[in-house]
């Protein structure tokens, strides 16, 4: 049994059929990272993963069972933005995590119970690299850092599933890049199984360990929306020797389907779409 | 350099704050004297030292009839009316505004009806509040409170729905329920709203006062108003809406004060690019 089972999954907005058959398993441990145009079907993927958006048809299992059809601990999320708390400084924007769990009527832990949840905190704030700033408010924090706090949030919680929506497009590249080594090696130290919608192809093929390209398979030209979205490439990034390979197949993905160019230069790609 | 680029220095900033109200000051007292040079005993327009001598005898010389001070009895009763009444708009503007807010199936059943009573002029039902209330306190808070609780009520609402739902789906990715997103993430965010709605609501709070103590009251700030003015009583009548208008700004001030100090991520929010 594989840890994620997507079977004969559809999608449609009322008569628009948005996703189309998508059929697959991803295995523990895995790092997919989804690439497409802009209303590809990416994020509603990602929607419907998180348990926000209903698949019309299909279902999507987790080890064995039906997701939940509202999100739920199983699967942690990190928004583009928006998703820390704005009232709470960042010791307890993570701290709440575990009093949400831990005290289901005040949400509040107080005295010893209090002090070994943030022992714990504190640690998950060293591993992200937010120490010198765990008393600051989310304002008072760059881009980098809130994402950097919203990434330490949902790991706390202990999610089977880590799903990353853009987290890094409205970063400054340097900024990427300092991100792209603590996601990477977070995914690594913590064995997560991760889902990552991206815009920038480059981003999606140095992370991750799997990348699908959302696109259509079937196009009518008098009818644009008639058809939806499906899974047409799907690589397996473990390899690291597959590089070289890679590059044309990236150049072919990134003209055909995606209508990007891929520079030498990542900074360039940041407004790429 | 062009007008739109130039800004006044502070010390620039408070002398054109502050002119118009000198401008103001020098005006009255010249159209006073004018008055009075025509007719000493001209009630329209009174002297300064009429106003303080009339304010003397009531802020520091017991009435005859009562043995009160009425000056500070007008403001004591017409302030506890006040606060009594924004105090319980505010309490009932949060509860339902919130739960409004974040729970659908509660907003689908509540929120057409506190629309439909907000629309209903408060002025136009207070004989209605006197029948049932009778004439005492009670009607006065009430009025107050079917004036501006339905406004906060409906802000509260829409403030909680301005709340990113990226908070609201993170918190329950954390295992959150729908009370404890309630408590720790609406609730907190929805308190400094709660202020900017009360500061907002305060000046109508004042008129459906003033205007139920004119009609039935035995003290009070606009009870003293409404009666001096058969007497032609400008020398009465200016202090007190000067004081109203003091008063006013006090507890707008307060309230400012007291959102900064306690949320001040509420008012620095510019560089996550929140809302607020």
């Amino acid at each position: 049994m594989s840890y994620i089972h997507i079977d004969r999954l559809w999608k449609h907005y009322g008569e628009t059929p948005v996703l189309e058959h998508i059929h697959t398993d991803v295995e523990r441990g895995a790092f997919v990272t989804l690439v497409g145009t802009s209303g590809c079907g990416k994020s509603t993927f990602l929607k419907m993963l998180l348990g926000v958006e209903q698949p019309t048809q299909g279902q999507i299992l987790l080890e064995g069972e039906a997701i939940r059809a509202e999100p739920d601990a199983d699967r942690g999320i990190v928004f583009q933005r928006y998703s820390v708390f704005p009232h709470l400084n960042v010791r307890d924007n993570i701290l709440i995590a575990l009093e949400f769990r831990a005290s289901r009527l005040s949400a509040r832990l107080f005295g010893t119970a209090r002090q070994q949840a943030l022992g714990q905190v504190d640690d998950m704030i060293d591993n992200v690299g937010l120490g010198h700033a765990a008393t600051r408010y989310p304002h008072e924090l760059s881009g980098g850092m809130q994402q950097r706090l919203a990434i330490a949030q949902a790991l706390i919680a202990k999610p089977k599933i880590l799903l990353l929506d853009e987290p890094f497009g409205a970063l400054d590249p340097g900024i990427r890049k300092d991100m792209h080594t603590l996601v990477r090696a977070l995914w690594r130290d913590e064995g997560l199984t991760i889902f990552m919608v991206t815009h920038d192809l480059k981003e999606a093929f140095s992370l991750g360990t799997r990348l699908w390209v959302f696109d259509k398979t079937r196009h009518d030209p008098q009818a644009p929306h008639r058809y939806g979205s499906t899974i047409t490439y799907d690589l397996d990034l473990s390899d690291n020797t597959l590089n070289l390979d890679n590059k044309s197949l990236s150049l072919e993905i990134s003209q055909t389907v995606l209508h990007q160019t891929i520079e030498p230069d990542p900074t360039d790609l940041h407004h790429a779409s | 350099m062009r007008l739109i680029n130039r800004h006044p220095s502070r010390p620039l900033k408070l002398f054109l704050g502050l002119l118009p109200f000198v401008i103001l000051l020098f005006v009255y007292i010249g159209a006073s004297q004018q008055r009075l040079a025509e007719n000493p005993n001209d009630k329209l327009l009174p002297g300064i030292d009429k106003m303080v001598s009339a304010m003397d005898r009531l802020a520091f010389e017991p009435s005859k009839r009562s043995g009160e001070y009425l000056f500070w009895q007008d403001t004591g009763s017409s302030l506890q009316r006040l606060g009594l009444g924004v105090t319980i708009s505010a309490l009932a503007g949060l509860i339902v505004g919130l739960i409004n807010g974040a729970i659908p199936m509660v907003r689908a059943g509540v929120s057409p009806l506190v629309t439909a009573i907000s629309l209903i002029p408060p002025m136009a039902i207070l004989p209605i509040l006197f029948i049932i209330f009778g004439l005492g306190e009670v009607s006065k808070v009430v009025l107050i409170v079917i004036g501006i609780a339905p406004f906060i009520m409906r802000d509260m609402q829409a403030r909680t729905l301005e709340i990113p739902t990226e908070q609201i789906i993170k918190a329950q990715t954390l295992m959150a329920n729908s009370w404890q997103i309630l408590l720790r993430v609406l609730l907190p965010q929805i308190l400094p709203r709660l202020l900017d709605s009360v500061r907002l609501s305060l000046g109508a709070a004042w008129l459906f006062l003033i205007a139920a103590e004119a009609i039935a009251a035995t003290d009070g700030l606009g009870y003293r108003i409404f009666l001096v003015r058969r007497y032609l009583s400008m020398d009465v009548i200016l202090p007190y809406v000067l004081w109203i208008t003091f008063l006013a700004f006090v507890i707008d001030w307060l309230l400012r004060l007291i959102s900064h100090r306690v949320f001040p991520w509420y008012h620095n929010q510019q560089n996550s690019g929140q809302p607020g």
